[in-house]
């Protein structure tokens, strides 16, 4: 008999949902889908009937009414393909704009949002459906699954998101869990939620790496373990690296291998389909043996083929190689060196593959942790939290923001005021100024990514800043506070500090940002290191040159008078001289001009001052003085 | 409340790693929005806002040279914007060496020797600093942060010629 447990006077935890409802923990992936609840510290997937743990996350509308989930709707996809959609996590968030990236990659008819700003929409089953409420039809039968393995109404999850998801994704998958009915305790990030699973387990202290080779992405995360805190030092990524590309290598070659026997196939969607099904099983099998053999019909030839493991490594051996130079990366950003990691825990499907074990063990110096099924330990994870969350427990996240927020200011240059990596929930703010004399707007621009040039950057959001007071360029201060909450999500805000006028708003990125994106944005940074800064270097050389020309212009429409016309002359030739080395492309160019032509315009600034000081002196009662001063 | 007192430490320049993550890890265990969420939304936005101050705070002390730099703040020590021209004509000196050598540095190894030497200099610079400001010597702590501001910045160049001489390789 368990004794019963009596808090003291005062310390009762919070009303604990514990009899009325359960919270749990949900990894929505790509792939599969996986509900799990803790109890005392202990998680468990759940189940159904055939013992299963895993959840397709493909969702059918039957012509015969309803909605599938799971393996029905799988089932169905082959009898009615135009009616089920798989991979819908690829387009949460996502706007008109990002549909090149993903075209031809799912097979759907997509449409377009209203407006550009729209998140798209699938026709399937003969209706538009949004990608939330579709991922809501997930979420929906998890919780039946759950509330039927437990008996009780669940009505609260923690849901993992991947840890480089946007805000707008962020954002759907928020929205996706209310049309379920769920209340989201806190979105957390795989890898962080993956670190859990194990940590806990273990109660392990130190370094930690997460390793996460999905079917489509790549997530490498490093950890500090301490006293049941999870601290994210740093998180890295690529988004468009999995197993589906191993698929694809294996494919490829038994296509290639088709057409050098003669046999002359029409290589439609069906075929390449039939080959990457074929591909993924014979990757599958290699994991256990060294050979491995598959038979492919297209249009009824058949065509058999085999494959050696050691040839089927060097096949994904690059892919292999890039993953554990993210790794090294991810290290430098944190200051910390291989010898620090104390273990290395593999999550994702794609680590099952003997040379990713091996490569990753080699790298790390020590054996990887794989004793919890990585197709479950996210989850697991998640239902650690939301027991952490709901119970009082003693665990803390302290998770980081994977890219760097910024602004972009003139000449297209992106100030960065949040950089990746940085603890969230974070609040930093920056000042800018004016640009040019009586401005009264400004528009702010919130961008997301590493790179210096905005153009190279996302897009989040735009808003004005209207009604400041007209003063001299550079005379205004403008706050702009970035503040980004526990779940990852980012609110901004505009004041004039001078004057109070103020401005929020909260960044609902109209579409978010392409996985795919995310990481190109990412490493683009690294390899575009050098040229960023000359790029940035001339924008600003750009920028400063153009500002001493509207000075110059100013000054020349007030006070032109007090020039010679042969001194005016002069000054025009070195302006337009200026604007020449504008318009090219040379930093030191501009900048010489720009030398040339204060030096050519030294006396006429110094006949100015000498004037607006008689001026200002002249007869004036110091009360006018000071409205003066104050211009 | 500056940072160091919003995490209850002395306004020094030392700072163990340990102490600074016992403090803080304490402070968010009490903070941290995840212990507000069955808590009225006022309360939720406090913790929000505090857990913010003490990631601010933890950010800034947590890395040698921006704590030095913020203490240097603190202390009413005044240093000439980002980006501005170095008006110490030893420093100067030094730079234009060091930046010549870096220029000359043929293989990613050469680059290496430099970005060490500058990582030894750091180290340097930051032990002789915590001497001046208990000597509260404001003149010399300024003249020390430029040049370890300096050192940083020729860090991150060596790491980009680094890249460029790697790529070259490849």
């Amino acid at each position: 008999m368990s004794l019963l447990e009596i808090h003291e006077p005062g310390e009762t935890p919070l009303p604990h949902a514990g009899e009325a409802s359960l919270a749990v923990g949900i990894d929505l992936g790509t792939t599969n889908s996986v509900v799990a609840i803790a109890r005392e510290g202990v998680p468990a997937a759940l189940h159904d009937e055939t013992g299963k743990a895993l959840v397709p996350s493909i969702v059918a509308y039957p012509d015969a009414g309803g909605v599938l989930v799971g393996e029905e709707a799988r089932l169905l996809m082959a009898r009615e393909p135009r009616n089920a959609v798989a991979s819908i996590k690829r387009l949460m968030g996502r706007g008109a704009a990002d549909l090149h990236t993903v075209a031809g990659v799912l097979p759907y008819e997509i449409e377009p949002g209203s407006g550009q700003t729209d998140m798209v929409k699938l026709r399937i089953g003969g209706k538009a459906r949004s990608p939330v409420e579709i991922s809501a039809e997930i979420l929906k039968s998890l919780r039946a699954r759950a509330e039927a393995a437990l008996d009780k109404p669940v009505e609260r999850a923690v849901i993992t998101v991947p840890a480089y998801f946007d805000d707008a994704a962020r954002t759907a998958t928020r929205d996706a869990a209310r049309v379920a009915g769920l209340e989201v305790l806190r979105l957390v990030n795989e890898p962080t939620a993956a670190a859990l699973a194990y940590g806990l387990d273990k109660g392990s202290e130190g370094l930690y790496a997460v390793y996460d080779l999905g079917g489509g992405t790549f997530d490498f995360s490093l950890l500090r373990l301490e006293k049941g805190v999870f601290q994210v030092l740093a998180t890295g990524g690529d988004a468009a690296l999995g197993g589906d590309d191993f698929d694809r290598a294996i494919a490829e070659r038994m296509l290639a291998e088709r057409k050098r026997d003669g046999l002359a196939d029409q290589i439609d969607e069906a075929a390449v389909k039939t080959a990457l099904t074929l591909a993924r099983q014979m990757k599958e099998q290699l994991s256990d043996r060294d050979q491995t053999s598959g038979r492919l019909e297209i249009a009824g030839m058949p065509s058999f083929h085999a494959l050696a493991r050691a040839e089927f490594e060097a096949m994904i051996e690059a892919s292999v190689a890039r993953t554990l130079d993210i790794a090294a990366n991810v290290l430098t950003d944190a200051g910390m060196s291989v010898s620090d990691v104390q273990g290395v825990v593999l999550v994702g499907g794609s680590t099952r593959l003997p040379l990713v074990r091996m490569e990753v063990a080699g790298m790390i110096g020590k054996p990887a942790l794989t004793d919890i099924d990585p197709d479950e330990v996210v989850a697991l994870g998640a239902a650690l939290q939301a027991e952490a969350l709901t119970g009082g427990g003693d665990t803390l996240l302290l998770d980081v923001t994977p890219l760097s927020l910024g602004l972009e200011t003139m000449g297209g240059i992106v100030e960065k005021v949040v950089p990746r990596n940085t603890p969230i929930p974070v609040q930093l703010a920056q000042d800018f100024t004016t640009y040019q004399d009586g401005q009264t707007a400004m528009a702010i621009h919130v961008v997301q990514g590493e790179r210096e040039m905005v153009a190279d950057c996302r897009s989040l959001a735009r808003f004005e800043l209207s009604g400041i007071p007209p003063m001299t360029a550079g005379a205004a201060r403008i706050r702009v506070s970035f503040a980004v909450d526990a779940d990852g999500l980012l609110a901004v805000s505009a004041e004039e500090r001078t004057t109070g006028v103020a401005q929020r708003i909260e960044v609902k990125p109209s579409y978010g940002l392409s996985h795919e994106d995310m990481a190109d944005m990412l490493y683009d940074s690294l390899d575009n290191a050098e040229t960023d800064m000359m790029q940035r270097l001339l924008a600003e050389a750009r920028v400063e040159a153009r500002r001493n020309l509207l000075a110059l212009d100013a000054a020349l429409a007030k006070d032109g008078a007090l020039l010679t016309i042969e001194e005016r002359a002069a000054v025009d030739e070195g302006r337009a001289r200026v604007e020449a080395a504008i318009a090219g492309d040379d930093r030191d160019a501009i900048n010489a001009a720009a030398e040339a032509l204060e030096a050519l315009s030294k006396p006429f600034a110094e006949r100015r001052m000498d004037r607006g000081i008689r001026e200002a002196l002249a007869g004036l009662s110091v009360g006018d003085l000071e409205s003066r001063v104050g211009e | 409340m500056d940072h160091f007192a919003r995490l209850g430490l002395p306004a020094a320049l030392e700072l163990e790693p340990a102490t600074l993550d016992r403090v803080y890890f304490a402070a968010q265990r009490q903070w941290h929005p995840d212990r507000f969420v069955a808590r009225p939304p006022e309360e939720r936005a406090r913790a929000s806002t505090e857990a913010a101050g003490l990631n601010d705070a933890y950010r800034i002390l947590k890395d040698p040279l921006s704590r030095a730099f913020y203490l240097a703040e603190l202390n009413g020590v005044e240093l000439p914007g980002d980006g501005k021209t170095i008006d110490d004509p030893d420093l100067l000196m030094e730079a234009l060496e060091a930046r010549e050598a870096l220029h000359e540095a043929a293989t990613p190894e050469a680059v290496d020797a430099l970005a060490a030497l500058a990582r030894q200099d750091v180290q340097q610079a930051l032990n002789g600093l915590g001497t001046l400001f208990l000597r509260h010597d404001n003149a010399a702590i300024r003249k020390a942060l430029l040049r370890l501001r300096y050192l940083d910045k020729f860090a991150e160049e060596a790491r980009a010629r680094r890249t460029n001489l790697q790529r070259v390789k490849a």
